[in-house]
């Protein structure tokens, strides 16, 4: 356990019983540590597993296997995580996908924004309160009039920035944020990368995105994680992992991104990757410093 | 001359809503050759899906084709009825939609349903389209098509899916097939699959492609020529190349640059600013001009025409005139992408 970690996964496994003949070994052994003040990406493709890890780290569905710590807490066990519950409500906020179902649609954007400061009694003062949301919103790029809004009144982005709003308010300083940008226009999709790169340097939390876009993993991450059949592949800092990738299944996936120039991509050679038949047992075996593959 | 399979002439689609007509595709000019695929993309709502459903008609009933032509094959089928569509549905024209699973009936194996469409269209017994159905399921590259022949779609991946519906949709050899964000919700090593699948498919039987998506990255791959559209208008049109190394329209500058992959790696995201507008009450000028850096006063008032860049390239903005402030694309475009 090192203290320069505030997330660290270890072995983690989540496993979904369906009936006495299939389990789904939805994460299987997944290893890996988050730094302060670090953005940390995994990225793999649907059904690989990694939006139940950010469930599973969040709580929402208890492991099956493996330990979370969180600030050197184990949090992945039922007592610690209660006796730090505060701590962990207050400090570990997560961004999900699609917005339209993460915010309660008969709530306006005020209740939503404020109602993790009253919860966790942060702010009691009702003026404060009006501060503190109109300086959050205007964080995150809206106005004012947006106050009294419900979120079907506001478009996809502008509700992605209201759940932004909502898990910045407690200042937490772990943010997991799954697919945030999956389902936004590409123009908006700017948009909301450069606010999180914004929010990022500003206050300096600790980020864990989940993405299947490795464009983006490239442009925001400092350190990737590759994922497949709930195991990861690869874990290297962003530059190694795009220049050296040494796992066949990260060499597919980087030669696979599509590339907006006609000349290129008509040249381009696509490496396969049989995807059925990739191994995953194994050891992560550290090849240079802070580059793991599965070997 | 070789006659178009595909032509549109000013078309303009709008929908009566109770807060009053929203006008999703306005003045759209395009035609389309044999062999050629032709990418459209834009953002959500600049009106490219009404504008391939509206050639298929299959809009709602609140929609209505204002003005303009749609021409298929020689044919003006712009006033036909639903009894005429249907017999140019799957056998001239062709769609694929995003979700493969909301097109596939859940419950029928996949070759039933390539059968059941083939059978519709052909009059030829079922051992016959049985034989058929299995060559298209080749043809798409469906390993062990005997064994996939009686599965249910569930048992498919999502690209195979996709693959299905493709084999359906190319069952009686369509003249022209769209695919509606085909390859969006797939990931991107079975995207690619799919695109050179696709490629493939255009090389063996000479179909022409009408291939929506906002992905520009997938669209360098596949297009021959590229329309760009913003608030129900084609704002730039050209072959890949002149999109992608000389675009003309402020619009397009704007997209390229919000694409990670065009940036260098330490400097910020550029973006466009704002929202794409709402077609309730479009503005009198471009509707772009709101959100354009570039935006002269005219821009505001009147609507810049085509203007013809090359035989094969037009842009409409008011930056082309000859009358407007020389503005260069803030991009360092050509060959970019590749270090």
């Amino acid at each position: 356990m090192n203290p320069d970690d505030i997330l660290s996964v270890c072995d983690l496994k989540q496993h979904f019983y369906i009936n006495k003949d299939l389990t789904i070994k939805a994460v299987n052994g997944v290893t890996f540590q988050v730094n302060w003040g670090e953005v940390f990406g995994i990225v793999g493709e649907t059904g690989s597993g990694k939006s139940t890890v950010a469930r599973t780290i969040m709580g929402i569905h208890p492991a099956t296997g493996g330990e979370v710590y969180f600030k050197g807490n184990k949090i992945s066990e039922k007592k610690i995580y209660k006796q730090n519950k505060k701590d962990i409500y207050k400090n570990m906020q997560i961004i999900f996908q699609d917005s339209a179902a993460a915010l309660n649609p008969r709530m306006t954007v005020e209740q939503i924004i404020t109602e993790p400061l009253k919860v966790n009694r942060i702010i009691k003062d009702k003026n404060e309160l009006q501060e503190k949301l109109e300086s959050l919103l205007l964080e995150v790029g809206l106005d004012n009039t947006y106050i009294r809004k419900y979120p079907a009144e506001i478009s996809g982005g502008q509700r992605q920035r209201v759940a932004i709003a909502r898990c910045l308010s407690t200042s937490p300083d772990l943010i997991i944020a799954d697919e945030p940008i999956a389902s936004l226009d590409v123009s908006i999709q700017a948009q909301i990368i450069t606010l999180f790169q914004r929010l990022q340097r500003e206050r300096g939390f600790s980020f864990l995105l989940i993405a299947h876009d490795l464009s983006i993993i490239k442009f925001i991450c400092d350190k990737v994680a590759v994922m497949l059949h709930g195991r990861l592949m690869e874990i290297a800092t962003t530059k190694e992992l795009f220049e050296n990738p040494l796992h066949p299944y990260t060499q597919s996936l980087l030669s696979a991104i599509p590339v907006p120039d006609p000349i290129f991509e008509r040249n381009k050679k696509i490496m396969p990757f049989d995807v059925k038949r990739a191994k995953t047992n194994g050891e992560m075996v550290e090849v240079s410093l802070g580059h793991y593959v599965l070997k | 001359m070789i006659q178009p399979v595909l032509q549109l002439k000013n078309l303009s689609v709008s929908f009566d809503t109770p807060n009053g007509e929203i006008e999703a595709v306005r003045d759209v000019s395009l035609s389309l050759n044999k062999g050629e695929i032709l990418a459209v993309v834009g953002e959500s709502g600049c009106g490219k899906t009404v504008m391939s459903q509206s050639v298929l008609k299959l809009l709602p009933k609140t929609s209505r084709i204002k003005q303009g032509r749609i021409i298929v094959d020689g044919n003006d089928i712009t006033d036909y009825k639903e009894k005429q569509m249907r017999k140019l549905r799957g056998s001239v024209l062709s769609m694929v939609f995003q979700d493969p699973m909301t097109t596939l009936n859940p419950t029928i194996p996949i070759g039933k349903q390539i059968t059941e469409s083939i059978i519709k269209h052909n009059k030829i017994s079922k051992e016959l389209a049985r034989k058929r159905a299995l060559e298209m399921l080749d043809l798409v590259g469906i390993d062990n098509p005997l064994h996939m022949f009686s599965l249910q779609p569930h048992f498919f991946s999502g690209g195979m899916r996709q693959r299905c519906v493709l084999a359906i949709a190319l069952t009686a050899n369509p003249k022209v097939l769209f695919t509606d964000e085909a390859t969006t919700a797939l990931d991107v090593t079975v995207q690619a699959k799919i695109l050179d699948l696709l490629l493939d498919i255009r090389n063996k039987t000479g179909i022409s492609i009408v291939f929506i998506s906002h992905d520009l990255g997938v669209v360098a791959r596949i297009a021959d020529r590229v329309a760009v559209m913003y608030a129900g208008k084609i704002v730039e049109i050209g072959t890949v190349e002149e999109i992608f190394y000389d675009p003309r329209h402020p619009y397009v500058w704007g997209l390229m640059s919000a694409l990670p992959y065009l940036t260098k790696e330490e400097g910020n995201l550029t973006c466009i600013p704002g929202m794409p507008p709402v077609m309730l009450d479009p503005p009198p000028g471009d509707a772009f001009a709101v959100r354009n850096e570039f935006a002269l006063a005219i821009d505001y008032e009147k609507m810049p025409p085509m203007f013809q860049i090359s035989p094969t390239h037009s842009a409409a903005t008011w930056l082309l005139d000859e009358r407007a402030p020389n503005i260069t694309s803030p991009l360092s475009l050509k060959r970019m992408a590749v270090s």
